[in-house]
């Protein structure tokens, strides 16, 4: 499989100072994707914003997987609802230029 | 420039401990983080402060300074001044270590300087992401019909972004890293850019569907016929059925906005005929309406 667009975990992890561990509980915590291709772990490039969130959520704030898991759920909620609005906002204003 | 509680803001009293400092920090940090309050410009003044706060308290020497002179920092500062006289030079070159100037008030920049390079923070270095920044961007609805790329200003910055097709009014889109620069080593943060789009066409749009009224005339009504309607991108011909009725709702299917980030993807056009009645009839128009009138 190509590696593009991939990143290794171990790479990864001595660049942001972090145990692979923290990777593969996020993993199994399924907040993240983990590719695996001959025999070596990788991350996908467009997932690292959000571990990055998860990060610094974890040994900034001390938050523990449990709480990540739920603010992950909750930020993505969030940015549902932000969105829903705004369509609705334009609707509505739809309905009143009539 | 006024006195800051730094206590207050941690929601500590005077004798709280050391352990009581980084817990209270730790406890409004979580709840006030940039990362989770997108967007909130009141929860990023808070954190900023409570960074402050604990940039202050978390430093035995900075505490102490705080504690004795208090209210009357003024005279701190002057006193410190006149102290340090000759030797005392204030380092230009990064004192923040990451931090900007604004990242901080008038008085804490007073009091201590800048930000203290030997903070108590046992362990990890904390750091931070930058301040997330957010712009708005004026569009005009043919502005967003087709992806185009676009050159901004911004803090005498220019960023080239593309805008994709199809963004609707009051969207936001996220341009990684082109916020405030990151503290302690930190991410950037991001760049939220809101569209406000104007719709000064004759279409009223509606997500990917527009709507537009077009007047037709009574015979074309009647008898049917042809006629050129402006869509998004140019004209088309529409036949006209005989004894279409005034109001009637047709469908130009793929002729509306395009789709948001779906390349080649349109909604519709909804047109609605509005048949005219013809006015200020002649004496022989009217003549033939009655004739007309008593075929029926």
């Amino acid at each position: 499989m190509e590696t593009k667009n991939l990143i290794s975990i171990q790479q990864f992890c001595t660049q942001y100072e972090i145990p692979v561990t923290f990777i593969n509980a996020l993993h199994e915590y399924e907040l993240i994707e983990v590719i695996v291709t001959e025999n070596k772990n990788y991350l996908k490039e467009a997932e690292i914003e959000r571990i990055e969130k998860m990060i610094r959520l974890h040994y900034d704030l001390d938050i523990n997987l449990e709480g990540i898991h739920v603010i992950d759920h909750l930020l993505d909620r969030l940015e549902n609802l932000q969105s829903q609005i705004t369509t609705l906002n334009n609707r509505l204003k739809f309905y009143e230029d009539f | 420039m006024a006195f800051i509680d730094y206590y207050k803001i941690l929601g500590l009293s005077k004798n709280a401990s050391e352990t009581d400092i980084k817990k209270a920090y730790r406890k409004l940090a979580r709840k006030y983080h940039p990362d989770v309050n997108p967007n909130d410009k009141e929860a990023e003044k808070k954190f900023k402060e409570i960074n402050e706060a604990n940039e202050v308290l978390s430093n035995p020497e900075n505490r102490k300074k705080y504690d004795e002179y208090g209210k009357d920092w003024k005279h701190a500062v002057e006193y410190e001044k006149a102290r340090q006289q000759d030797h005392y030079q204030r380092s230009t070159n990064d004192p923040f270590g990451g931090y900007s100037e604004e990242d901080f008030s008038d008085f804490f920049s007073s009091m201590f300087g800048g930000r203290s390079t030997g903070s108590s923070y046992q362990g990890r270095q904390v750091k931070f992401r930058g301040q997330d920044l957010n712009a708005e961007l004026h569009l005009n609805l043919n502005d967003v019909y087709k992806t185009h790329k676009r050159t901004l200003t911004l803090n005498h910055k220019n960023i080239r972004i593309t805008i994709p097709a199809g963004l609707e009014n009051g969207q936001t889109i996220k341009i990684k890293g082109h916020g405030g620069q990151g503290i302690n080593g930190g991410p950037n943060g991001d760049l939220y850019i809101k569209f406000s789009i104007v719709n000064n066409t004759k279409f009223k749009r509606d997500g990917d569907n527009l709507y537009s009224t077009i007047d037709i005339d009574l015979y074309k009504a009647l008898l049917g016929g042809e006629q050129m309607v402006d869509t998004f991108d140019g004209k088309v011909k529409l036949t006209i059925k005989p004894e279409t009725e005034n109001g009637t709702k047709v469908k130009l299917k793929g002729k509306g906005f395009p789709k948001y980030k779906k390349e080649g993807q349109f909604g519709d056009l909804f047109i609605t005929y509005n048949i005219k009645i013809p006015k200020n009839l002649s004496h022989k128009e009217k003549e033939l309406f009655i004739e007309l009138k008593k075929l029926r």
